[in-house]
């Protein structure tokens, strides 16, 4: 592990997906020794950009580690599994603990407006890579968004393009623009990709208008209920930094399947008055 | 983990020994999913997380144990069918801890 550890902390820097395998447990700890067991400690790195590197003591057992790496990589949960000492799948001799690092999710987010400023904030919380994407160049600059990732002066489907291929079900676009001029682009290129959380926001009226121009444009009628619009949890949020949380909650729910109520699904006025 | 790594090389740049906690298994209900660690270094500063706060206090003895022997071990914190371990988790849960030595 000690001269892995260098190359593990490049990976997760470099943003390289990347697991380590470790023994923790052999089958002789109650019996005994038995020498051909691997060591207790032993440790495989493989990543995209480094490959396989280190051993667990048998080379049938790292490639057969090295092999799973790459679904328990997909699941992006760390996991415990058994092996024999040659890495056959049924016997028990060591157990490995598959420790996975992704790189972070992604959240792009369209309109340089206030909202926007408090949702970076809220999402680099949760570890989000964070893109703040507005086609007016005044309001989209990295001074009013200092914690951003990245600050793009484009127009929302062009950006999109440049990192559809990249975008899949842990990473969220969030559409905060409240201009149909943006909204509507912005929504038809994030439907054609992977990406697990689309939300828009705006009241339910303008959701209504929305949705008649998304067709015009020529979204697939059928997926237009993917959208979280009004986007965000029914929590009563007001503020721009209480509106980021309901939309953070929202994000962490659906990726739970969690049964909480969002805005899309409730009725009435999206804010609330206090009584 | 992502968030120990700066601490660890901080630590070891200052050849300070260190040891890596991590939670490799949870049963039942556990505060933290395999994967959360923390780092312990041989002057008992703490930087991460295992759990909620119940076994952290343990996990640091032990830690310092593996920096002392430099043998990795696996220990397990909770409540099990047959025995009731010294220290469990409020949560009901076990969980499976693997500390290693990081020199």
């Amino acid at each position: 592990m000690d001269r892995l550890f260098t190359t593990l902390a490049q990976c997760i820097s470099d943003e390289d997906p990347v697991a380590l395998a470790t023994v923790i447990e052999r089958a002789d700890a109650v019996e005994g020794q038995n020498p051909s067991l691997p060591e207790l400690g032993a440790t495989l790195l493989v990543s995209h950009a480094h490959g396989v590197q280190g051993s667990l003591g048998h080379d049938k057992l790292d490639a057969v580690v090295a092999g799973d790496v790459s679904a328990v990589l997909s699941s992006g949960r760390s996991v415990a599994r058994h092996y024999g000492s040659a890495g056959e799948s049924r016997l028990n001799d060591v157990t490995v603990f598959i420790d996975v690092f992704a790189p972070p999710p992604r959240m792009i987010i369209f309109g340089a407006v206030d909202f926007s400023a408090a949702l970076v904030r809220v999402a680099k919380i949760l570890g989000y890579h964070v893109t703040v994407c507005d086609a007016r160049e005044v309001f989209a600059t990295k001074r009013r968004f200092p914690e951003a990732d990245e600050v793009v002066v484009a127009w929302p489907n062009a950006y999109l393009e440049t990192v559809a291929d990249r975008l899949g079900a842990l990473d969220a676009v969030c559409v905060l623009t409240h201009d149909h001029k943006f909204d509507i682009p912005a929504i038809v290129a994030a439907l054609s990709t992977k990406v697990g959380y689309l939300g828009a926001m705006g009241s339910r009226k303008t959701h209504a208008e929305r949705v008649k121009r998304l067709i015009e444009a020529g979204a697939d009628p059928s997926r237009l209920s993917e959208i979280m619009a009004p986007i965000g949890l029914a929590i009563g949020a007001r503020t721009p930094e209480e509106t980021a949380v309901a939309i953070c909650a929202e994000i962490i729910a659906r990726r739970a399947h969690a049964e909480v109520r969002s805005l899309r699904d409730d009725t009435g006025p999206i804010h609330r008055v206090a009584s | 983990m992502k968030d120990l790594i700066e601490d660890i090389e901080r630590w070891q740049a200052a050849g300070q020994r260190v040891a890596l906690a991590r939670v490799v298994a949870v049963v039942g209900s556990g505060p933290r999913d395999p994967g959360a660690a923390m780092a312990i270094n041989e002057a008992s500063e703490v930087v991460g997380s295992v759990s909620g706060g119940c076994v952290e206090g343990a996990v640091v003895t032990e830690a310092l144990g593996v920096i002392e022997s430099g043998e990795p071990r696996l220990c397990t914190f909770g409540y099990s069918d047959d025995e009731a371990f010294a220290v469990g988790l409020t949560c009901g849960g076990t969980i499976r801890i693997f500390i290693e030595p990081l020199n």
